[in-house]
């Protein structure tokens, strides 16, 4: 059982949970996973890190409530105790590079805002892009802009930051002459896709993309998280979750991800159902 | 020959009481009952007691078979089940799924020649279901006993809670060592809870299993990837473990390579059991999702093929076929589990081999399975006759496919831990038949180091290694 010491809810949809699990604080590193699951029954879910402390033990996630199981996993508070919390899965973000941009879209910030921490730590030039739906759903603006050298925010209807999507302002970056060595790109299946074709466009030598598809093990025993890069069949869980974004088949990718979109979608409101029932006894 | 008694000479073996192929076929509790004690008598009575023992020679764990049966036979379960437990820790398990017919009842005495009466061959002794028989029998009637075991003080890591692993802890404890098992997953049992169906192995048993290591004091930690979140070597320097046992089995699924392999609706066959056994999809109020297809085809003919088919079936599938490139002579499955899957109304294509899987253009779901008929050729390196294309060429309309052609041992331990030399199909490698490593104190064993085999074959290098570390570790 893992204790949650911190819930921080940014939003009715992203929340934020801080987990003790000293054994895998000690370990993670940026850009891996771990899987979390709230209850005895509960799914197991995939989460990218969002951070952690090594002295105090603990593991930061962030999640958007999706679905069943993330609508559950948002029922615990602090002092309560998570069933089960297993990690890190998955292999670190690689830090190299000098001039690097980190892109996040949505709740991808809250995976995007570590590595560029890693990489300014590390002494690398950092200029980070984050784009929200709207003003309301932003989030860790100001931990993300600590962590950049160059901080860019924009929103779909424009209601914080540039108006418009976060390939805007790349392109605008790359086109004025700024020559990154490496984009990495956290977000939306359909944003990875496009900040790869922009990159590729202006020969951007590197373009790293940080894939999150349907998992259930995480140690490369289920074969679900099989996506197509380069042309062979590689698993999320064990070969990524980064991958070379020049490579990936972006398109099966967001097909994949939507297997299960129905039985989320029942399954989420038959439990906001039971719940509201609950509350009306 | 027993002196007690005559031996009862019935051809075939007594049946099994079982549900009905059209009822089991939409549940998932088990599908075999097991013998009465009448039906075990009588069984056991077939038994001629041979001096050759062909039995025993033929079982990996080398059972002591005539003299249980022979107890069997005089009405004493409890003694049968003492002599089964000096060579096997898991008999309710290997009683359910030992692959008998080529092992203990393969070479069985009973089993030669022809029955006249009805023209058809005659059946061996029902080894493994009276081994089930005992096993059930204890585990009903056993008292609890608290024995006192005498602690060593020496620490033993094992990495994995699959059979191999739960065999070694248990010998170790039971000498007095100081056990942990390490599981990657939230629950104990391994391939027995992720991969064997309900229907086919209770999971109350394996659950049975598990708590006895408990009150033998070893501890099981889950959640424990090992080789991520502590490695070998941690164990070892930091955790004070003196030996290491490693069963962490063959759990990384080989897919075809095959156009459309990616597709949605085609599942690796550990996904769809792992939704359906593990994460319990086949409940109506379970979190995890699963398809339920109508048209299903299995790719393969193991075992695990067999059991993702009928759990497909059980799931309300309409139609499931199997589709594998040899013929039925070579089909790799426990030959109940197929005669189980042909009752329940499962479609064999045998001698077909998949060569690409068709998408639906609108919904992108899997709608086709383009197969090529085969023919077979000379024997290949495995002994069996090689299938060769015919370039003729059959579709099967389907919205799922589920691939079952084989798992490799997962890399993950190997990949951390310095000096763990494997072969080339990245299965540990061992210096002696005790699983002792090419690491100094790690031992090795089960699917980790053959590639998936059986349940006893894991056991038993669960036992050789437990052997090893004891003789190390006392000395």
């Amino acid at each position: 059982m893992f204790k949650i010491v911190r819930k921080k809810v940014f939003n009715p949809t992203e929340t934020l949970l801080e987990i003790e699990a000293p054994l895998i604080a000690k370990k993670a590193h940026p850009g891996q996973f771990i899987i979390v699951r709230a209850f005895e029954d509960s799914e197991r879910i995939p989460l990218t890190i969002g951070g952690y402390d090594r002295e105090k033990g603990t593991v930061t996630i962030i999640f958007q409530i999706v679905g069943a199981s993330t609508f559950k996993l948002n029922q615990l508070e602090e002092g309560d105790y998570a069933h089960d919390f297993v990690g890190p899965l998955g292999e670190p973000t690689d830090i190299s590079g000098e001039n690097v941009c980190v892109v996040g879209g949505g709740l991808g910030v809250a995976i995007a805002y570590p590595i560029a921490k890693a990489f300014h730590d590390a002494g690398k030039k950092v200029t980070s892009i984050a784009g929200f739906r709207n003003k309301d759903l932003v989030i860790l603006e100001d931990e993300f802009k600590s962590a950049s050298d160059k901080f860019i925010i924009c929103s779909d209807d424009g209601s914080i930051g540039t108006k418009g999507v976060v390939t805007l302002p790349l392109e605008e970056l790359l086109k004025s002459g700024e020559k990154f060595d490496k984009v990495i790109s956290i977000g939306p299946v359909i944003m990875m896709k496009f900040v790869t074709e922009v990159c590729k466009k202006y020969n951007v030598p590197q373009c790293v993309c940080s894939m999150n598809p349907i998992m259930i093990d995480g140690t490369g025993m289920c074969g679900c998280c099989r996506l197509t890069v380069g042309g062979k069949t590689k698993f999320a869980c064990v070969d990524g979750p980064d991958f070379n974004a020049y490579e990936v088949d972006f398109d099966e990718a967001m097909q994949r991800g939507t297997m299960y979109k129905a039985f989320e979608k029942k399954a989420y409101d038959e439990v906001k159902c039971n719940l509201f029932k609950k509350e009306v006894k | 020959m027993y002196k007690e008694y005559k031996p009862n000479m019935q051809p075939f073996k007594t049946p099994m009481p079982s549900q009905e192929p059209d009822v089991r076929n939409k549940n998932f509790k088990e599908v075999a009952l097991g013998y009465t004690e009448e039906m075990a008598i009588n069984e056991a009575k077939r038994c001629l007691g041979c001096p050759t023992k062909p039995c025993v020679a033929h079982c990996p764990v080398s059972i002591n078979i005539p003299d249980f049966i022979h107890e069997v036979a005089l009405g004493n379960f409890e003694k049968a089940y003492e002599i089964i437990s000096e060579s096997s820790s898991l008999p309710a398990v290997c009683g359910r799924v030992c692959p008998q017919e080529n092992q203990c009842e393969g070479k069985c005495t009973r089993g030669i020649g022809i029955d006249k009466a009805t023209g058809k061959k005659k059946e061996p002794v029902a080894i493994g279901r009276l081994e089930r028989f005992v096993a059930d029998y204890h585990n009903a009637h056993a008292h609890e006993t608290n024995v006192e075991i005498k602690k060593n003080g020496h620490k033993v890591a094992i990495i994995g809670s699959g059979p191999s692993g739960l065999t070694c802890a248990g010998d170790l404890a039971k000498k007095g060592y100081d056990v942990t098992i390490f599981e990657a997953l939230h629950l104990a049992g391994g391939v027995l809870v992720y991969g064997i169906p309900e229907f086919r192995l209770p999971k109350s048993i394996v659950q049975k299993e598990a708590d006895g290591l408990t009150k033998l004091g070893v501890k099981v930690v889950t959640n424990m990837v090992i080789g991520k979140v502590l490695s070998i070597d941690e164990l070892i320097d930091e955790y004070g473990f003196e030996a290491i046992f490693i069963g962490s089995g063959a759990g990384l699924p080989r897919f075809m390579g095959i156009k459309g392999e990616n597709l949605k609706g085609v599942y690796s066959a550990n996904e769809y059991l792992t939704r359906t056994n593990l994460m319990k999809a086949y409940l109506e109020n379970s979190d995890t999702p699963i398809e339920k297809a109508k048209r299903v085809a299995v790719v393969g003919g193991g075992n695990v093929a067999m059991d993702a088919a009928r759990c497909a079936l059980r799931l309300g599938a309409e139609k499931v076929y199997i589709v594998y490139r040899r013929s039925l002579e070579e089909l790799p499955a426990r030959k109940e589990e197929v005669e189980h899957a042909m009752e329940e109304g499962i479609e064999f294509k045998l001698l077909n081999n998949p060569v690409e899987i068709i998408e639906d253009p609108e919904t992108h779901l899997v709608s086709k399975l383009k197969i090529e008929k085969m023919e077979l050729g000379e024997p290949d390196a495995s002994g069996r006759r090689r299938p060769i294309g015919t370039n003729e060429f059959d579709y099967l309309d389907v919205d799922c496919i589920i691939i079952s052609i084989g798992t490799s041992p997962n890399p993950l331990i190997k990949q951390t831990t310095k000096g763990l030399e494997t072969n080339n199909h990245g299965c540990i490698l061992t210096r002696n038949e005790f699983g002792l490593t090419s690491r100094d104190h790690v031992y090795a064993g089960g699917d980790a180091v053959t590639g998936a085999a059986t349940v006893i074959l894991a056991m038993g290098a669960g036992k050789q290694a437990a052997k090893a570390i004891d003789e190390e570790l006392s000395k």
